[in-house]
């Protein structure tokens, strides 16, 4: 029961589109570092870009994403009408409103910090604000999913949440404690410097602040391409959820040991002693846990779909997969990019390995795996998946929506493993072009060559896809029938409490969080003498 | 399905699943192990000491003063390398130490945040303004290596590159007998 299309398609709309230009962005950056375009090098104009394109595949495309999949749960999962939809109308508005907020200071290269802010530089002051109105509207729509599973359970007493709207509430729950870090740094720290009330700062602080968001959101982009594998995906090719708890199980986990772990990202960092980096590496590594138990259920439950398609022997089954469902096809490039991007991941978490690939081209080729491989081809699977359901018309473009999900693998693919390649030879990160013609550097050409191209690659895939979704907007109209989510093998006819509710988990979330951040950060609060000059960019 | 059969396999999918999470348990168990193997035994663990400083003085006084930057060969062999980023360079762009023997490299920003890292190497350190970084690192072959700055500090990150020059051990004490600080210069 979808009533709210109208709401859900401005969400994805405007995500995709800003997605299209942040894409285009990406491939231009990786363009003109590379040796074949050196014609344009001018780094003021390639740092712009790069701010513009963090802040929109970072916070702007990855919220809009999960807010519009969210308001589409909420209203097929528990079969009833969204509860405020002007309120979330206001949230939606809100963060076009900031996205233009923060635009505008980048273009006119006055905020090029990246959109890990980077003080004590510091940029122009309606960036930030963009970015606060960004978050303020996610922030409503954590309330929204909140209240609505309230509504439905006062309806349902002690009845079964549907998955995945428990997964989504706590997507949501993820989110509104992730972005506290980031939001602590803004408005206690960076504000009050960019609008010209302070002009010290602790650097160090905030960039532990940061490390409270920077990790955890990573989990939030995956939230919609966890609930993507374990309710549509089973659905999509004949399948059945293995198992119902599992995958509750790994929601919650997600939820409670996602969050103390960003410490990691300080791992070379002045600022924090070495026991509670430990700390934070060792939670890092539990992170793996509910990915592991995802791998595992997630592979039960497509093997499920080929036994009953007539797939038979220990492996023989996979030959009877439906490999032509770009649905199947989505999962399986997904599920490849996770495996080398989680495996790259475990070399990051642990500091002894860290310290040989801190800061360089290897973190942008593992994230980039992650992020833009494994979650971003699950973000065209729930979009492809759900267009009919928006539109009321079939998506008749089927070759043309395989080929896209190739070329996004193959492009991921050609990006990011030289990247990792070079990371291990030390190129740092973030350089808006390098002296190929230093002999000790001009090795690394020929892989950045080859990022430049699956740029490209990645930017035809992009144009695709929006091509694909624009087609599908003016089919013939269809009836698409209600929206349905996977059913489990045993599908839950009671649920313990605690896999039914969230509060328990978000307790231990906070709490968890408190003793891994609570000591560092007032440590380096209260310290006298830590505070430093700010260096405003573009200033003279 | 009856329901004898369908409880049978539920069962058989909890003791399938079970085995996987023991099995996921034990890899994560294992990491963390090794890392804190490899913390203790080979004493490659972060700096354990939180030490600040302020960086709008740093060069009137106290350790990062011009004249107290570079290499130093200390009465007990080890050389202790100071240095400090600012936008756009290093002091020294050049650092000059010998090999085999134990490094200590103590650092700091003077204006933003920037990285030391030396290629080739696991020489790896965040610059902090308001905090010292300090790393261990002991260079077995000689050579040049590139030391780019990893992390971005504004319009000029990409021209951050400093140079480190591993000599052998002799010639640096030689270079080192007249006491004060080593850099490139003059070489």
């Amino acid at each position: 029961m979808l009533v709210n299309r109208k709401l859900i398609l401005a969400h994805f709309w405007f995500a995709f589109a800003v997605f299209g230009v942040a894409l285009t962005l990406g491939a231009w950056q990786m363009f003109i570092r590379s040796p074949i375009g050196t014609w344009l090098s001018n780094p003021e104009l390639y740092y712009r870009s790069l701010t513009a394109h963090g802040t929109v595949m970072g916070y702007v495309f990855p919220t809009l994403v999960a807010m519009g999949f969210g308001y589409a749960i909420s209203e097929s999962a528990l079969e009833q009408r969204l509860v405020g939809v002007r309120w979330a109308w206001a949230g939606f508005w809100l963060i076009v409103a900031g996205s233009i907020m923060a635009v505008i200071p980048i273009a006119l290269g006055r905020a090029s910090v990246l959109y890990t802010f980077y003080p004590p530089l510091i940029g122009n002051v309606f960036y930030y604000l963009g970015v606060v109105l960004v978050v303020v509207g996610s922030w409503i729509w954590v309330a929204l999913m909140s209240i609505n599973l309230r509504v439905w359970r006062k309806a349902h007493p002690g009845a079964p949440v549907p998955l995945a709207m428990f997964a989504n509430v706590a997507g949501s729950y993820l989110w509104a404690w992730t972005a506290v870090g980031a939001a602590l740094e803004l408005l206690l720290q960076i504000i009050p410097v960019a609008a010209g009330l302070k002009n010290t700062i602790d650097a160090g602080l905030a960039r532990i602040f940061f490390s409270w968001t920077l990790h955890a959101i990573v989990y939030f982009w995956l939230m919609p391409t966890y609930i993507a594998y374990y309710t549509i995906v089973p659905r999509a090719i004949g399948g059945r959820v293995y198992s119902d708890s599992m995958a509750r199980i790994s929601f919650i986990l997600f939820l409670v040991v996602a969050m103390p772990i960003g410490m990691h990202h300080t791992f070379a960092d002045p600022q924090v002693g070495a026991g509670f980096k430990f700390i934070h590496s060792a939670f890092t590594a539990l992170v793996a846990l509910p990915t592991l138990l995802t791998v595992f259920t997630i592979c039960a439950s497509v093997e499920i779909a080929a036994r009953l398609r007539g797939g038979r022997g220990l492996f023989g089954w996979v030959r009877a997969l439906p490999w032509d469902n770009p649905m199947m096809l989505a999962l399986a490039f997904s599920f490849v990019m996770l495996g080398f991007g989680g495996a790259g991941g475990l070399i990051n978490m642990s500091y002894q390995l860290d310290a040989s690939i801190h800061n360089t081209q290897w973190i942008t080729g593992h994230f980039h795996l992650i992020f833009g491989g494994a979650i971003v081809i699950m973000y065209f699977a729930i979009a492809y998946d759900l267009w009919p359901h928006l539109t009321g018309r079939e998506l008749i473009d089927i070759r043309l929506i395989r080929t896209q999900l190739w070329l996004w693998f193959v492009g991921m693919v050609v990006t990011t493993f030289p990247w990792h390649w070079v990371g291990i030879l030390g190129m740092p990160r973030r350089m808006a072009y390098f002296d190929f013609g230093d002999p000790a550097i001009a090795p690394q050409a020929l892989s950045v060559t080859l990022s430049a191209i699956g740029g490209f690659i990645l930017l035809t895939s992009g144009i695709l896809f929006l091509v694909i979704l624009a087609r599908g907007m003016r089919a013939p109209q269809t009836e698409a029938g209600p929206y349905r989510f996977s059913l489990a093998v045993h599908q839950p006819v009671t649920v313990p409490v605690a896999l039914n509710t969230h509060a328990l988990w978000v307790a231990l979330m906070i709490a968890l969080t408190i003793t891994n951040y609570g000591y560092p950060i007032l440590n380096l609060a209260l310290s006298e003498g830590t505070s430093v000059p700010a260096v405003y960019v573009g200033a003279q | 399905m009856s329901v004898e059969q369908s409880h049978a396999s539920a069962e058989v999918a909890a003791r399938v699943e079970r085995r996987w999470t023991i099995v996921a348990v034990i890899i994560i168990v294992m990491m963390a192990l090794l890392a804190a193997f490899a913390g203790i035994h080979r004493a490659t663990m972060p700096q354990p000491r939180v030490e600040t400083i302020d960086p709008s003085r740093i060069h009137l006084s106290g350790e990062f003063v011009e004249s107290n930057l570079g290499s130093v060969l200390e009465a007990n062999g080890t050389v202790t390398v100071r240095a400090i980023g600012q936008q756009y360079s290093f002091t020294p762009a050049c650092i000059v130490v010998p090999a085999d023997t134990p490094i200590t490299l103590r650092a700091t920003s003077a204006d933003v945040v920037h990285g030391i890292l030396i290629q080739g190497t696991n020489v790896n350190t965040m610059l902090v303004p308001g905090y010292v970084s300090e790393q261990l690192m002991r260079f077995t072959k000689t050579g040049d290596y590139l030391m780019p700055c990893q992390e971005f500090c504004s319009f000029g990150h990409e021209g951050m590159w400093g140079k480190v020059k591993v000599i052998d051990k002799a010639d640096f004490a030689s270079r080192a007998k007249g006491g004060g600080r080593l850099s490139c210069v003059g070489q």
